[in-house]
């Protein structure tokens, strides 16, 4: 008897298998996350349990059919029965049947959870900031050590054995010393010269002093000097990181309603998820505004509310004041997603879209504007502000423009928005 | 078992330590051995976490397991009804191989490990060695290094020609597993050196040799009768197959080598299993009857104090029972419940007989023995012939099983029940719903048509108007159509009249 202890034993040894089934039932999985995310809300927390179709994950076999046919059965428990009795046929699908499928799998759905990981995984697949390109390498994460040739000096460990026999072998031969078999064989032939007493004294004479000669270059040209010693050398190599930073723009005025927030905000929430997850290094910056401007932390932007007029350029001018001080258009990707109910100030509008054309959109890759309207909003006409913009946008400029009325339609909105297909990107509003 | 710690006592709800493992050990084995007779393979007692034991569900029980996403699937659906806590793991796996592996779960109490080891070390343990099944028809010895083999084989395929195209074999390998035992003749023992060095073998010997099927250019045929035609082609195809993925293996014509291969070691795994599912009533029952036995030993003898034996009980008497067929929990015959009572009575009429029992089981009615009476009937039978055998009268009216007779339509009759002339026919109708080979569809492959398109014709003999499920077989068929290559004919025909009932037909979904 042999107890082995195999708790420790690394874990996930299904994870292979797990993989190829999530691969297997993708189509399925992805329209059922999508519902999860409808229902929940993507920032809920923790796993998430889904019911997918079993179809594409059945196992046909080829078995009996449950039903029909003639068949006996025996059971246990009879109470007052007696041969011959009736007893009334049960519904079928009931019953006598129930003894049929013995682990109690249902074909029809299946139920299971997935990590927090899969799940945005799946949720954000194919989806990209655009026209990420690599502006700037300056910025390091840190640096990787990276082979690069030999050194005569470091560390034992790094010691290359190979290269320092090498450097030996070559510095012997050059230097001639004599190989330990030579020096030998002069030994034993004078040795035997010596026994046999019949050579001449001069003979010996040379021979021992050529030996003599032999021991003493032995001695002088070490087997390993320390000239012949090489190391591995490294270079601490830097890790690029290409940054981008994401401002993120919100009217928090009186007129937008608690709904239009929520839309803005759903909006928002699902963009940060987007970025910290796709991108290691990128930074958020918070702008609300109503007639006057501020950057805030995450959480004020997210939660507190205020109120007041609405000027739009006020956060346009915010936004470049931030870019000027903080962020340098070469050493920055910048992207930038405004949402608002298109309300503005109409003496405001010709500003906004002046900065917006001459000061942000130059520096920007990319600007997105998402104009959130009510719920039962009958007559989508145009605000004042969406007209502006789109004059912006048919000029050919970074930005995109999209308006939601619905939370249903946050989610479609955005992939669309970010879509890693180019022509979905630019689609035109309908 | 040099030095046994006579003062060792297992006590309820305890932890436990591999120290006192180990004692236990020492003293359920001299149970099982002095006093049960008991022969086993070494065991080895792998002590896992929960999520490890959801591992080892998943891949169907063996520690070693190529890659396929039923696995993951089944692991999926585990895991959630494991975490909402609908169902709880077992207490133990164990695995028929030599050394046999035994896994315990670390939070059981030292109590619950004593049931596991007696229940799996040495219950199971020994039924593995001897019953004639698992002796013929597996090979403890060697399924760990062929499981090896396999996973290392098919981990390699999928490198060499894409996960898909692996996983579309394995899918066609699986929907036929069960039409991948060969149920007659004996199975060679299987060596991983031999397995690898065959297998190169077989793939040279099969390019320097040639295939039937591309033997049939038209106009070669001599004229022969039509009759002997089918018997002659028959002879050289080796038809009929019931082994549908061996007939595939040797002889579709367009799968390529490592396809053959995959469908072997699917073949393989399937023949594994085949015994267990024979006897799985019995195995359970021998290890329950052997963790019953020697627990109540171990509280005779003061190793288990009155908590633990309590709570051993609690435990063994949820696995031993079975609600009544008109009991919302009943699904079906308890094999844990049938099984222990079985011996549990064969034990009674060995040792205190009534005249009934002399009369329906002179052989061993009162032999004083009932250990090795067990022992042997361990070894010889199956579920089906056990229960044929030594069902008795008395048990069936402990029970009170009855039979009904469901002719598909009409109301269900009862036909027998706990009387004398309901006995034989209680017993008979029992051990056939046990038996495997009237619960499988007797299916065979009966010719292809090899002057015309290829189609290989299957036969589904239908025995009291129980056909197949038409779902599933359509699906099958797909896959089986795939893998031979051409168009794939099942023909379902009455047994008894010979009239055909209904035809599935599947052309090639691709050709391979």
């Amino acid at each position: 008897m042999n107890i082995v202890d195999r708790r420790l034993n690394p874990r996930g040894k299904s994870l292979a298998n797990r993989q190829r089934f999530l691969r297997r039932a993708r189509k399925q999985i992805l329209e059922a996350v999508r519902e999860a995310s409808a229902r929940d809300g993507i920032t809920g927390g923790g796993n998430s349990r889904i019911r997918i179709k079993a179809d594409s994950l059945r196992e046909p076999r080829l078995a009996p059919a449950a039903e029909g046919g003639e068949r006996f059965h025996v059971v246990p428990g009879n109470k007052d029965y007696v041969e011959g009795d009736r007893i009334p046929r049960p519904p079928s699908g009931e019953g006598r049947g129930r003894g049929g499928s013995g682990d109690g799998e249902s074909e029809d759905a299946f139920q299971f959870v997935l990590s927090r990981e899969e799940f945005i995984d799946l949720f954000l697949e194919d989806l990209e900031l655009p026209d990420m390109l690599r502006k700037e390498l300056r910025e390091t994460e840190g640096t990787t050590p990276r082979r690069a040739g030999y050194q005569t000096s470091g560390a034992a460990a790094n010691l290359n054995l190979v290269r320092t026999m090498r450097n030996s072998l070559s510095r012997r031969i050059a230097l001639k010393r004599p190989r330990p078999e030579e020096i030998a064989a002069r030994e034993a032939e004078l040795a035997a010269l010596e026994r046999s007493g019949e050579a001449e004294q001069e003979v010996i004479a040379r021979l021992t002093l050529e030996l003599e000669q032999q021991r003493r270059r032995s001695r002088r040209v070490a087997f390993i000097d320390p000239i012949d010693v090489r190391y591995n050398r490294f270079e601490n190599v830097p890790r690029p990181a290409s940054r981008a930073v994401m401002f993120c723009l919100m009217d928090v005025s009186g007129s937008m309603t608690a709904h239009m927030k929520d839309l803005a905000k759903r909006f928002y929430k699902l963009l940060y998820l987007f970025l910290s997850r796709r991108y290691e290094r990128v930074e958020i910056v918070f702008i609300r505004h109503t007639h006057l401007a501020r950057e805030v932390d995450e959480e004020t932007f997210f939660s507190s509310t205020e109120s007041g007029g609405t000027v739009v350029s006020t956060a346009l001018e915010e936004m470049q004041r931030v870019l000027v001080a903080r962020y340098p258009r070469e050493q920055w990707n910048i992207y930038a997603a405004q949402a608002s109910d298109g309300d503005n100030m109409p003496a405001d509008n010709a500003h906004a879209v002046a900065v917006l054309q001459n000061a942000i959109l130059p520096a920007c890759q990319y600007f997105a504007y998402l104009e959130v309207g009510p719920e039962d909003e009958r007559y989508g006409g145009s605000t004042e502000l969406w007209r502006a913009y789109q004059r912006i946008a048919k000029a050919g400029l970074p930005i995109a423009m999209r308006k939601v009325n619905h939370r249903s339609q946050i989610y479609p909105v955005f992939r669309q928005l970010f879509s890693r297909d180019r022509a979905v990107r630019t689609e035109a509003p309908a | 078992m040099s030095t046994i710690d006579e003062s060792f006592c297992i006590t309820s709800g305890s932890d436990w330590n591999f120290d006192q493992l180990r004692r236990a050990h020492d003293h359920i084995e001299r149970i099982a051995r002095g006093e049960l007779g008991l022969d086993i393979y070494p065991s080895q007692i792998e002590v896992i976490t929960s999520e490890q034991m959801l591992d080892a569900y998943s891949s169907i029980g063996l520690p070693l397991m190529y890659r396929h996403w039923s696995f993951g699937k089944r692991f999926a659906r585990d895991e959630a009804l494991y975490r909402n806590g609908y169902s709880s793991l077992a207490y133990e796996i164990v695995i028929n191989s030599n050394p046999c592996i035994v896994y315990i779960m670390e939070e059981n109490s030292l109590a619950m490990q004593a049931l596991v080891l007696a229940h799996a070390a040495f219950g199971h343990n020994h039924f593995f060695k001897n019953n004639g099944l698992f002796k013929q028809w597996t090979d403890a010895g060697g399924i760990l290094d062929y499981m090896e083999f396999a996973k290392t084989y098919i981990a390699r395929c999928e490198d060499r020609h894409g996960e898909e195209a692996v996983e579309q074999v394995l899918d066609a390998a699986h929907a036929l597993m069960n039409q991948g035992v060969s149920r007659y003749p004996r199975r060679r023992s299987l060596d991983l050196q031999e397995e690898e060095r065959r297998e190169s073998e077989r793939r040279a010997e099969e390019e320097r040799t040639f295939n039937d099927l591309w033997r049939t250019l038209p106009g070669s045929q001599t004229t022969r009768g039509k009759r002997s035609e089918l018997a002659e082609r028959q002879r050289l195809l080796g038809l009929p197959e019931e082994n549908i993925l061996y007939f595939l293996e040797k002889k579709a014509p367009l799968l390529k080598p490592w396809q053959r291969e995959l469908l072997r070691i699917v073949r393989h795994v399937a023949q594994y299993f085949y015994p267990q599912k024979q006897t799985r009533m019995m195995n359970e029952g021998c290890a329950t009857f052997t963790h019953y036995h020697i627990m109540n030993r171990l509280h005779e003898q003061g190793t288990l104090d009155d908590g633990a034996m309590l709570e051993f009980l609690h435990s063994h008497t949820s696995v031993v029972f079975q609600p009544d067929f008109d009991d919302p929990r009943f699904s079906g015959i308890n094999p844990y419940a049938l099984g222990f009572a079985m011996m549990q009575d064969i034990k009674r009429i060995c040792l205190s007989p009534t005249a009934e029992d002399r009369a329906w089981f002179p052989d061993i009615a009162g032999n004083a023995d009932p250990h090795a009476t067990l022992r042997e009937a361990w070894v010889a039978y199956r579920d089906e012939s056990f229960i044929r055998q030594f069902l008795s009268p008395a048990l069936i009216r402990q029970l009170k099983l009855f039979e009904v007779h469901d002719d598909g339509h009409s109301d269900l009759v009862v036909e027998a029940i706990h009387n004398e002339r309901g006995y034989r026919a209680i017993r008979s109708a029992l051990a056939d719903s046990f038996d495997v080979i009237k619960r499988e569809p007797e299916l065979e492959i009966v010719d292809v048509d090899l002057d015309g398109d290829r189609r290989l014709l299957l036969q589904n003999r239908v025995h009291d108007g129980i056909m197949l499920d038409d779902d599933d077989a359509e699906r099958v068929l797909d896959h089986l159509a795939m893998l031979w290559g051409y168009p794939v004919r099942l023909v379902e025909i009455d047994a008894t009249s010979e009239k055909v009932l209904r035809t599935f037909d599947a052309g090639p979904l691709e050709v391979a």
